[in-house]
């Protein structure tokens, strides 16, 4: 890996720390969580709040389903050369009550996950650009599997 | 008052990778219904077009595109665009038009010509599309199909070769269907031999785009009648209702799917809610349904499906596939046309398609595909932006 400065594939979707979270936001009157961020209009029928709050996702949860990318998907994919497949999970937050997708950390494939499996939220390369490397969240397994539900 | 409609004339062009102007499909579909129902093209007085949205391309415009194709004459037109419940839409607005008493005919017409490839989305740096976004962390449109697909195997101990066999079944029928695209019978090893996509799934497992055109000549029970067609097939039932929120199913071509946290909010599955309304407006259950055509989009979306329709238990869909229960032939047949497996997607024609090989079974004209005694055909089908269709056709 080359030593260019780490930068956010997409900018404000995540922070960057050691225990990097998902930026979301929380509708201030009823409480529904939003991933992507929702700040003008709440989603929940019942609600018409129109004030947000930006909030942390939570780091864990269980995983809903997974699976991998064997083809090289089209841009806006920036894809190594030659592409190497990568394992894709769905991982649902328990507070948020929520399923959000993404990459599964370089190494882990499809066998070495199952439905329940506990996950945290880390950041690994997406691709590099002349400027920087662009960083985005992975999933990956919990060191120490609790109970699975 | 009734409230249902009779089919008298269905038609279609055949699905393939043909490379012409999608209206030439449509025309072709809509003068083999009109045939079908024995009138005349001036008898129409209104065009429904399923139409899809596709970076320009003139689909946009169905209905009009349609009747002057088949020659201006005065009626009146509709265009409807639903994703891959585009026909469903278009056929409700039929529906609505002749229930009302503004009209006694109406064609309805979806038509597709696929364009090669991926379907990319525009380039640029564009978060606020959540089809740029996916696209750009490598998520595509099989990965969801496999995460339904691998969801399934964990919870209810479906197999590889459980979705094979769905494969191995819906060409066996498709080979015996004239308008479908892929005519081979392939076995499961074939399935096997293809690459893996998104895994679980293999190229075999997941369903090709198509060109293609469908057709349906509606009209009211009293129009049938004076033609001497009282006895014609009918719409039953058509639902295009959106999700309910919290929607707890990731979807196409969203990241992350509805939060369930606010106060008294529930997790709702979209395809299991599409046939609820479609049995109510029916008035009838699960129990009276004959045959069943639904979007296989994947081979497991196809056991997904028939769960969702509750033609069979949560979990036991791949159980009754063993046992050849959802085979023409068997107790629940599901996808006697060949399904999406055998014919790839036409997204405008697609729904309509389902509601011609229903109209043709409910007829006793699909030979030796026929689902023996078929009264009753559910329809059910999804696709982008919480579109999705569900219609039932009785005899």
């Amino acid at each position: 890996m080359s030593k260019k400065p780490l930068a956010p594939a997409i900018e404000g979707w995540f922070t960057l720390d050691q225990e990097p979270r998902l930026i979301g936001s929380q509708c201030c009157a009823c409480g529904t969580y939003f991933f992507p961020k929702q700040s003008r209009y709440c989603k929940n029928p019942d609600c018409d709040s129109t004030e947000f709050r930006e909030v942390p996702l939570s780091r864990t949860g269980r995983v809903w389903s997974y699976t991998n990318a064997c083809y090289q998907p089209p841009a806006p994919f920036v894809a190594a050369d030659p592409f190497e497949p990568y394992t894709i999970a769905a991982v649902t937050l328990e507070q948020e009550q929520m399923t959000v997708l993404g990459q599964v950390v370089t190494g882990v494939a499809v066998a070495d996950l199952k439905v329940g499996m506990e996950m945290e939220l880390v950041l690994e390369p997406l691709h590099e650009t002349e400027e920087d490397i662009k960083m985005t969240w992975k999933w990956r397994p919990l060191a120490n599997q609790g109970g699975q539900h | 008052m009734s409230q249902e409609i009779a089919i008298i004339g269905a038609g279609m062009h055949p699905w393939g990778k043909w490379g012409h102007n999608f209206v030439e499909y449509g025309v072709a579909a809509a003068r083999e219904a009109l045939a079908d129902a024995g009138i005349h093209w001036r008898e129409v007085t209104f065009v429904s077009g399923g139409a899809t949205v596709r970076c320009g391309y003139p689909g946009y415009v169905a209905g009009a595109t349609f009747a002057q194709a088949l020659g201006w004459q005065g009626c009146e037109v509709n265009t409807s665009y639903a994703a891959c419940a585009s026909g469903s839409q278009a056929l409700a607005a039929a529906r609505n038009k002749i229930l009302a008493g503004e009209c006694e005919v109406a064609l309805v017409v979806g038509a597709d010509t696929t364009p090669k490839g991926f379907l990319a989305p525009a380039g640029g740096y564009r978060p606020e599309d959540p089809d740029w976004v996916r696209f750009y962390l490598g998520i595509t449109n099989p990965t969801y199909f496999a995460l339904y697909a691998r969801r399934r195997m964990d919870l209810y101990g479906d197999t590889l070769e459980d979705f094979a066999a769905v494969k191995v079944k819906n060409s066996l029928v498709g080979s015996k269907n004239p308008r479908a695209r892929y005519r081979k019978c392939f076995t499961a090893e074939d399935v096997a031999a293809s690459a893996m996509v998104a895994d679980p799934l293999r190229l075999m497992d997941i369903c090709a785009t198509s060109d293609g055109g469908a057709a349906l000549i509606v009209c009211s029970l009293d129009y049938a009648k004076r033609i001497g067609k009282g006895d014609a097939p009918r719409i039953a039932a058509i639902s295009t209702v959106t999700p309910s929120f919290a929607s707890a199913v990731v979807e196409m071509p969203d990241i992350a799917t509805d939060s369930a946290a606010a106060a008294g909010i529930e997790a709702h599955s979209f395809r299991a809610a599409l046939p609820m309304k479609a049995y109510e407006e029916a008035g009838i259950g699960p129990e009276d349904v004959d045959v069943a055509e639904v979007y296989d989009l994947s081979t497991a979306l196809e056991l997904d499906w028939i769960e969702d329709l509750r033609l069979t238990p949560r979990g036991e869909a791949a159980r009754w596939l063993r046992r050849g229960d959802t085979t023409v032939g068997g107790k629940m047949p599901v996808n006697p046309s060949g399904g999406l497996a055998c014919f790839g997607e036409a997204v405008p024609a697609q729904a309509l398609a389902q509601v011609c090989e229903l109209t043709w079974q409910l007829r006793g004209q699909s030979g030796d595909r026929q689902v023996e005694g078929a009264k009753v055909g559910i329809t059910a089908n999804q696709g982008l932006f919480g579109h999705g269709s569900s219609v039932i056709v009785r005899r």
